[in-house]
């Protein structure tokens, strides 16, 4: 096994201000990222904040920043990088920080709230659901998420404008809706509720410029933007701005 | 803290996104050390040179045709000012009052599919107005409404586009078909000009239909596949070809610039279209 000392800048802070502070550790054949930071809380920086907890890429909790781009400390070989270059680790930048590598993702959980739960189809109780595989891929696809709000992270529409905030619900929780309106007995139209219309309307679909960040950080590799963000832009398309199909809605009601 | 990577002191904007209130303090826009800037510089370089290069010949107006080729810029002609075209594309709809190149009146259906395309939108977004120009990059713009307000809002109607693109790509099919003729309209021949607008028609064929608005209409537009099994069929098969839409949208532009040119080359006097039988 090799060993080699690498060279860190881990940001140090808290709301009131911090900064790049520089480190020299040693890295071992087979580590990740989130190894070296452990590294240097047992040696070096004790007190130095970062959360996670599963190690393995599945919980989500330990995005952050390195080198400028959003991903999860513990799925980052340290062997994608060169052994001469300066390693940067900063907290997520789209959100709050509140110390050292730690941020307040609650806006993530605000939206997650706004989001209408599945409704249940009237008749069929627990248990007696029953749908076809075809029926379910596209969502199950959307349920491998880890909630590491990797995305909402790089989501220029948030993270450039905290304006936005308040009307855009980001790529996540439009993934989400998506979800939910491409679950085969989700009954929410039924009920009243236009999921397509609502995202347009309530959760800022028309901000995603369908520049595809989310889905190039995305840790489950999720096609974010072309499975669910444009799909759901065309279902709000049919909505809201397409004459034809509104008409065919009036003349009849889908089956589909 | 003071660590160096405060706000400078020279920068009298309000901080405001990554260097925002209540973010990690850190000054940098960004801090990727890649070569970011390389695909927006490239993707801007590469949808220049092709608005240069169709721009010149929709107004050249000339060399757009060599029997039995047709460029695709000009197919069909609309106006009465188009050359004679023998079975060709030929469709006097504006009559003489046009006057100018005929290509203008064409050229706007595989604009608009192109500019409403989602692949297309990505690609200028990030390549001219650095919206954002790449992935936790920040964005120079103080304001940022998307696609809710006009003008922008109008790339709803990429579907509309997507209708006159099957059209277009009909009328650039039976162009081909009338390839297989040679200079004296004789048919049953081929050339390497054939051979060009065979794989242009291919290439802007894939294209069109790996559209993701084709992808919807087909078959993304349902919540149950299981009741429409062709339908679903259908969706798989725009699916596939759909996850190379970035590289489609490529090749197809290259490909509808090549044939043009190779047109232009031959109508010219340039070059003579090799003829295989």
């Amino acid at each position: 096994m090799s060993s080699y000392e690498a060279r860190f800048r881990v940001w140090r802070g808290d709301i009131e201000g911090g900064g790049l502070k520089d480190f020299e550790v040693e890295v071992n054949d087979g580590e990740v990222v989130l190894d070296i930071i452990h590294r240097l809380q047992s040696t070096q920086a004790p007190d130095l904040a970062v959360r996670w907890n599963c190690k393995a890429g599945k919980c989500g909790s330990c995005s952050a920043e390195i080198n400028g781009r959003p991903r999860l400390l513990c799925m980052t070989r340290m062997s994608v990088f060169d052994r001469a270059e300066t390693i940067t680790v900063t907290p997520l930048r789209a959100f709050p920080v509140i110390r050292d590598l730690v941020t307040d993702v609650g806006f993530n959980y605000s939206k997650a709230r706004e989001i209408p739960a599945f409704v249940p189809p009237e008749g069929v109780g627990p248990g007696e659901y029953r749908m076809f595989q075809e029926d379910v891929d596209r969502s199950q696809e959307f349920r491998k998420c880890i909630e590491c709000f990797l995305c909402q992270d790089t989501c220029h529409v948030v993270r450039d404008h905290e304006e936005n905030k308040t009307a855009f619900a980001g790529p996540r929780f439009l993934m989400r809706v998506a979800e939910l309106d491409m679950h085969p007995l989700d009954a929410a139209e039924e009920s009243g509720l236009d999921r397509g219309r609502t995202a347009q309307d309530e959760h800022g679909l028309g901000y995603c410029n369908i520049t595809k960040c989310c889905t190039e950080v995305c840790p489950e590799g999720i096609k974010i933007t072309d499975n669910a963000l444009i799909p759901l832009k065309e279902r709000a398309v049919d909505r809201k701005y397409d004459p034809l199909v509104w008409l065919g809605s009036k003349i009849r009601r889908r089956s589909s | 803290m003071a660590t160096g990577t405060e706000p400078s002191p020279t920068d009298h904007r309000p901080p405001s996104g990554v260097r925002g209130a209540g973010r990690a303090a850190i000054a940098a826009p960004h801090l990727r050390t890649d070569r970011w800037w390389l695909a927006p510089a490239a993707t801007a370089a590469g949808l220049l040179a092709f608005v240069v290069y169709s721009t010149w010949r929709a107004f050249a107006n000339a060399h757009y045709y060599a029997a039995p080729y047709v460029s695709p810029f000009f197919s069909p002609c609309l106006a009465e000012n188009c050359e004679s075209m023998r079975s060709g594309p030929n469709w006097d709809l504006f009559g003489s009052w046009w006057s100018l190149s005929p290509a203008v009146l064409i050229l706007i259906f595989p604009l608009g599919f192109r500019l409403t395309c989602y692949y297309y939108r990505k690609a200028y977004y990030r390549g001219f107005w650095a919206s954002p120009p790449a992935c936790a990059v920040a964005e120079p713009h103080k304001k940022y409404t998307g696609e809710t307000r006009f003008p922008l809002i109008l790339q709803n109607i990429h579907r509309y586009f997507f209708y006159a693109a099957i059209v277009v790509a009909g009328i650039l099919t039976y162009d081909t078909v009338l390839a297989f003729r040679d200079e004296h309209y004789a048919w049953g021949h081929m050339g390497l000009g054939t051979l060009v607008f065979l794989v242009n028609i291919t290439l802007i064929w894939a294209y069109t239909i790996s559209c993701h608005s084709c992808r919807h209409i087909v078959g993304g537009q349902l919540k149950h596949f299981s009741r429409h099994p062709v339908r679903y069929r259908a969706w798989r098969f725009v699916g596939k070809l759909n996850a190379h839409h970035m590289l489609l949208a490529w090749v197809s532009l290259m490909s509808v610039a090549l044939a043009d040119f190779y047109v232009y080359l031959v109508a010219s006097g340039a070059f003579d279209d090799p003829r295989f039988f």
